[in-house]
């Protein structure tokens, strides 16, 4: 078999290892509390009729492991349970769910790659001038506030003193694409602005990092034009930390969307996440982080693919 | 120290004298308020005035007031959970990187599996179950930031472990103790303590957006992320109250940051010369 | 057109350094430098470390590393100033012009591109030639510098160093070039390789007649090469003239002391009736993870007050005997012994006396010593550990070992980087010193530091044995080097010991190939002995067929 292969078999079968780690950590994250699930959400003050039903329905009268195995088994079959805040189907839920969050994401992720990567090789090729300095203030005070904070400045601006846009993104199914854009324009932005600063400064150092080289060197002594240096010399050996922090992003940007949809009062899987923390319903959390945690998996399995294909070290031995 | 602090570009100067006096006000809140944290002094969301300087908030009570007090929280929590995570994650990565074999495997592989589900996801699973208090609030964050902090310290003490110098060390059958404190402690300073800062900025940034979803710091007690919250209905009104905590967020954040560029630069730019 | 190919007048070089918060301070590299370069003629530069040699090298591209330009004077070529060519211009002289080859051909490719896109680059860029006509050059070019044609199918990494530096004079000479700057191309490889690719590139530069500007540190090598030599040192011209006149009749002292440096030459000693201080019996070696032997049952003796020299090319397995010995990688199979008894395989088994008794100095003095230290507190280490030494104690018995390896008081309280390559190397001899050894092994502790710095070093090392009888393991690539300090000699291929004994029957005949190979392959400071051995050896392949 080809070593690439090999390697690239063994990334994946990583990456389903750790899924299932994670499911495993994030069922034990809900068992850490001591005493009893059923009180906590209860509260004090329940009657030990509606605390045994809640033990019934949450299985605690099983073995953790037990109840583990049966989770899991729920979800290979598409079943996440019922909420035990208004026992509504927690697949259906998400699947209403995720999918505007997806929408969300990508269109933030369809704008802020290709400009982050632009305005990485452009910082690159006027460095320490004045593209690169303004490039690097704009990166600095967009990652020096949480993105909630980010949201709030732009729809302050945006949305109540210039009255562009709508101050919050509300959207439904009978909504055309168009539509759809125009009302979540404002979270798009800000998604935009949150991850746009931090994969510049990463495409700036990666490419900066490979400008150090001697075979840099080489291009510029064969007299090269600046972007001709960067672009066919060092871009090809800048592909795999670049895909990384593209898809570290992207991962962030799957987190990110949390604080943002709370602001906007989006209806995604962010703002059905922290509805759900705050009334302790466990399944839908569990639910929730798992899914995230998997998009988040598998987002950083790719990047290592990626970062394993693109070395011709390893694409051609010796 | 004097020589060091003239030899700081004036960047960095005014970094240090801001985050000084942030970290001054935080002590030293209860003294510098002009009202009580709780006290309702004036009607709502009134405008910057000599009596209010920052105006009042949702609910009546001098901003500049909850100001002070959200900071001191803010920063209290922040300094706890940094430090906490500092001193487990270097300790840690730093003997991972030294010892090696299983310890280095069992650490760095229970790391990444931390480290494979986000953050914030990982704190709200657990904030689902435990009461939001102080102690557990300072704990989780701790505890997954730290994994950061191991990382950083595994692999810069993994640059140096391969040195040769190590290798002397290590042909003396020198100890544990001064292969970390003497051999490896003095050439990780700088990324160190640069990275600190940004862990410290990192977790203010993390607590404040805890508290902003309602999952961070409760009622009576406030922070600067709670105090966005309680006045962000007044946005759309076209009052900027909750902001105030925004810019306060940004400027500390900025200031550290101008800190530790500079710490950082200093590493490159000092081979060993103290001239 | 009576222009010369390169012209250099009153040429300084200076780099602009700025620390945040500081004012500009520029230090002048080359202080003021004149020469000319016909076509078709190569001038040697050669000169130590520092002298400026590359930096005047490459501001023939009027390219300077880093914050480096030139600051002054004029550097022509064809005629005109390259420093007063438009950026376009510029770009055309890289290209087309004047060339570049570097000393580490393995960084200087791009590791992401094949071969032939890389030499034939600059061509098709500044429109020389077609893509196809460039490959036919490169083809062609393949073929003279003795490449196997399919060469550019590769990558860099699937390529030996030898072959890489010949491709890299490929991609140089592929646009057909008036002047081509070779930075020490051969400096990186072993004796053996180096000689064919001195051969390589001395033939197609004179088949292209095409000029050159060759930089080197050494003087056999520049002999061979060049029709002029200009000799530098700290910037500034010592000497110029044809290679004939500066070799056998140089006008200035320094000169005469790079031409007449002579290594000090150690008596060898009698061997009879001493009991080994070390011996290796049938050791082997591996590192984790790799099937086969690095060292396949090496043994050897090192006798008391005496030194063994371990010789061989890079992946002889000369390194890994070092540490095998020192227990940095302990032994597969086979035994040690030190002082008679059997020393355990593994550091953590070994008593501290043991340690102690057993020393290591490094190559890389910079890298062996934590930056962070002073001096003080480097040689003061092992005083404490060892002998638990304290306060004024050990400050007196700093001073003492300082004194020992020629180094004053001052020294005490600066760190490594405030030290030269030589004064470092001093520094961790005295560490090793401290110690008390019995045995120190020498890891090419000259091959870092210029000629006449590390001549100063080995006769260090020759007059502390004689006051302190301790032993040597002297590992090395280098024959001068073994010749001036050994007794006796071992020469290792590929993990073994292939010719072993006292050093005046090592370094006699009757030879086994490959000492004979290696022995003939170290450049001579005579023009033509390049010829003559290529020659020689050409004949006995012929007689053998």
């Amino acid at each position: 078999m080809h070593p690439v292969l090999k390697l690239l078999m063994q990334r994946m079968a990583l990456g389903i290892l750790l899924l299932i780690a994670s499911s495993i950590l994030i069922f034990c994250g809900t068992l850490v509390l001591p005493g009893d699930v059923a009180q906590a959400v209860l509260g004090q003050s329940a009657t030990p009729e509606a605390l045994a039903n809640l033990r019934h329905d949450l299985g605690l009268d099983q073995s953790a492991v037990q109840r583990y195995f049966h989770w899991v088994n729920g979800i290979l079959h598409g079943d996440f349970g019922k909420a035990l805040s208004n026992g509504a189907d927690i697949s259906h839920s998400i699947s209403l769910r995720l999918g505007n969050t997806l929408f969300l994401a990508s269109w933030a992720a369809a704008i802020s790659i290709p400009l982050a990567i632009t305005l990485g090789i452009l910082s690159v090729r006027f460095r320490n001038r004045w593209p690169d300095r303004v490039i690097s203030i704009f990166a600095l005070a967009t990652t020096s506030v949480p993105e909630f904070i980010l949201a709030y400045l732009v729809m302050f601006v945006v949305a109540v003193k210039w009255r562009w846009l709508p101050p919050v993104s509300l959207i439904n199914d009978t909504m055309s694409v168009g539509e759809k854009l125009q009302a979540t324009a404002l979270p798009v932005l800000v998604l935009v602005l949150v991850v746009l600063a931090h994969m510049m400064r990463m495409t700036r150092a990666a490419i900066l990092n490979v400008m150090e080289s001697a075979y840099i060197e080489t291009a510029v002594l064969k007299g090269l034009t600046g972007f001709q240096v960067i672009l066919s010399h060092a871009l090809p050996n800048v592909i795999a930390p670049i895909a990384n922090v593209v898809i570290l992003n992207l991962a962030y940007l799957v987190v990110g969307v949390v604080a943002v949809e709370v602001v906007f009062v989006y209806p995604g899987m962010g703002q059905y996440l922290v509805d759900h923390v705050s009334k302790r319903d466990v399944p839908v959390v569990q639910a929730t982080g798992l899914i995230f945690s998997s998009v988040y998996i598998l987002l950083n399995t790719m990047a290592d693919l990626i970062g394993i294909i693109s070395n011709p070290r390893l694409r051609n031995p010796k | 120290m004097s020589t060091l602090l003239n030899s700081a570009p004036k960047s960095a100067l005014a970094g240090l004298a801001v985050t000084t006096l942030f970290f001054g006000m935080a002590v030293f809140a209860q003294v510098i308020a002009p009202y009580g944290m709780s006290d309702v002094v004036g009607s709502v969301w009134e405008p910057a005035s000599s009596a209010h300087w920052l105006g009042t908030d949702n609910i009546g009570r001098d901003l500049f007031t909850r100001m002070l007090y959200g900071g001191r929280t803010t920063i209290f929590v922040a300094t706890a959970a940094t430090v906490l995570s500092f001193v487990a994650g270097s300790v840690l990565g730093f003997a991972a990187a030294v010892a090696g074999g299983w310890l280095d495997q069992l650490l760095s592989r229970s790391v990444d599996l931390v480290m494979s589900v986000p953050g914030l996801i990982f704190a709200l699973v657990v904030l689902s179950v435990l009461p939001p208090s102080l102690p557990v609030l300072i704990l989780v964050m701790a505890f997954l930031d730290s994994t950061r902090v191991y990382r950083l310290c595994r692999s810069v003490a993994g640059d140096i472990v391969v040195m040769d110098y190590i290798e002397v060390a290590r042909l003396r059958s020198e100890g544990l103790g001064w292969t970390i404190f003497h051999e490896i402690l003095p050439n990780a300073m700088s990324p160190l303590v640069a990275e600190f800062g940004m862990r410290f900025i990192f977790m203010v940034l993390y607590l404040s957006t805890l508290s902003f979803l309602g999952l961070g710091i409760q009622p009576p007690s406030t922070d600067w992320g709670a105090i966005v919250k309680e006045n962000s209905d007044g946005l759309v009104y076209g009052i900027p109250a909750a902001l105030a905590p925004a810019i306060a967020i940004a400027i500390l954040a900025i200031a550290i940051n101008l800190v530790a560029d500079w710490v950082l630069s200093r590493t490159t730019s000092l081979k060993g010369g103290r001239a | 057109m009576n222009a010369h190919l390169l012209e250099a007048r009153g040429l300084r070089i200076g780099a602009t350094l700025q620390r945040p918060g500081e004012k500009p301070r520029t230090f002048e590299i080359v202080h003021g430098v004149d020469f000319t370069l016909e076509k078709g003629k190569v001038l040697g530069l050669i000169g130590e470390s520092g002298a400026g040699k590359s930096t005047i090298g490459l501001a023939s591209l009027n390219y300077g590393r880093g914050p480096v330009e030139i600051t002054g004077g004029e550097m022509k070529v064809n005629g005109k100033n390259v420093r007063d060519l438009s950026p376009r211009a510029l770009r055309e002289l890289r290209g087309r012009v004047v060339t570049y080859v570097s000393q580490s051909a393995a960084a200087s490719f791009n590791p992401s591109l094949r071969l032939m896109q890389q030499v034939t680059e600059a061509c098709v860029r500044h429109d020389v030639c077609s893509r196809a006509e460039a490959q036919e050059r490169a083809l062609d070019l393949f073929a003279r510098l003795k490449l196997p044609l399919s060469i550019g199918d590769r990558y860099p990494h699937q390529v030996s160093g030898g072959q890489l530096q010949r491709v890299m004079t490929a991609m140089a000479l592929c646009p057909r070039p008036d002047l081509v700057v070779f930075d020490e191309p051969t400096t990186a490889l072993d004796v053996t390789t180096q000689i064919d690719v001195l051969a390589a590139i001395k033939q197609t530069i004179a088949h292209m007649g095409v000029g050159a500007l060759y930089i080197t540190h050494d003087l056999a090598v520049v002999a061979q090469m060049a029709d002029h030599i200009m000799v530098l040192r700290d910037g500034q011209m010592v000497e110029t003239g044809p290679t004939e006149q500066i070799l056998n009749a140089p006008r200035e002292r320094y000169t005469r002391a790079l031409i007449s440096e002579r290594h000090p030459l150690a008596m060898e000693k009698s061997a009879t009736g001493l009991t080994p201080l070390l011996s290796l019996r049938d050791v082997s070696a591996t590192y984790p993870g790799i099937r086969f032997d690095i060292l396949k049952k090496v043994s050897l003796d090192v006798l008391p007050g005496q030194t063994l020299a371990i010789v061989g090319e890079s992946g002889s397995g000369k390194s890994t005997t070092a540490r095998a010995i020192t227990g940095l990688m302990p032994p597969r199979a086979g035994e040690i012994f030190f002082e008679g008894e059997r020393l355990p395989d593994r550091i953590a088994d070994r008593s501290r006396d043991q340690l102690r008794k057993l020393q290591l100095v490094h190559q890389m003095a910079d890298v062996a010593m934590n930056p962070r230290h002073t001096v003080a507190k480097l040689i003061g280490r092992p005083l404490e550990y060892f002998f638990g030494l304290k306060g004024r104690e050990k400050h007196e018995r700093v001073l003492e070992l300082l004194h020992d390896v020629e180094l004053g008081e001052e020294f005490l309280h600066r760190y490594p980087a405030e030290l030269s390559g030589g004064q470092k190397q001093r520094v961790c001899i005295a560490r090793c010193l401290a110690a008390k050894p019995k045995l120190i092994i020498c890891d090419e502790v000259t091959s870092a530091l210029d000629p006449l710095v590390a001549n100063g070093i080995l006769k260090l090392l020759l007059n502390l044995q004689a006051r302190e009888g301790v032993s040597y393991l002297f590992i090395t690539h280098d024959l001068a080097v073994v010749k001036a300090m050994a007794d006796s000699i071992a020469v290792m291929l590929r993990g073994e010991v292939v010719r072993y004994g006292q050093k005046s029957r090592v370094l006699s005949a009757p030879f086994d190939p490959y000492t004979e190979l290696l022995l003939n392959s170290v450049p001579e400071t005579r023009p033509g002995w390049l010829e003559e051995t290529l020659n020689n050896r050409r004949l006995e392949t012929a007689d053998q067929c």
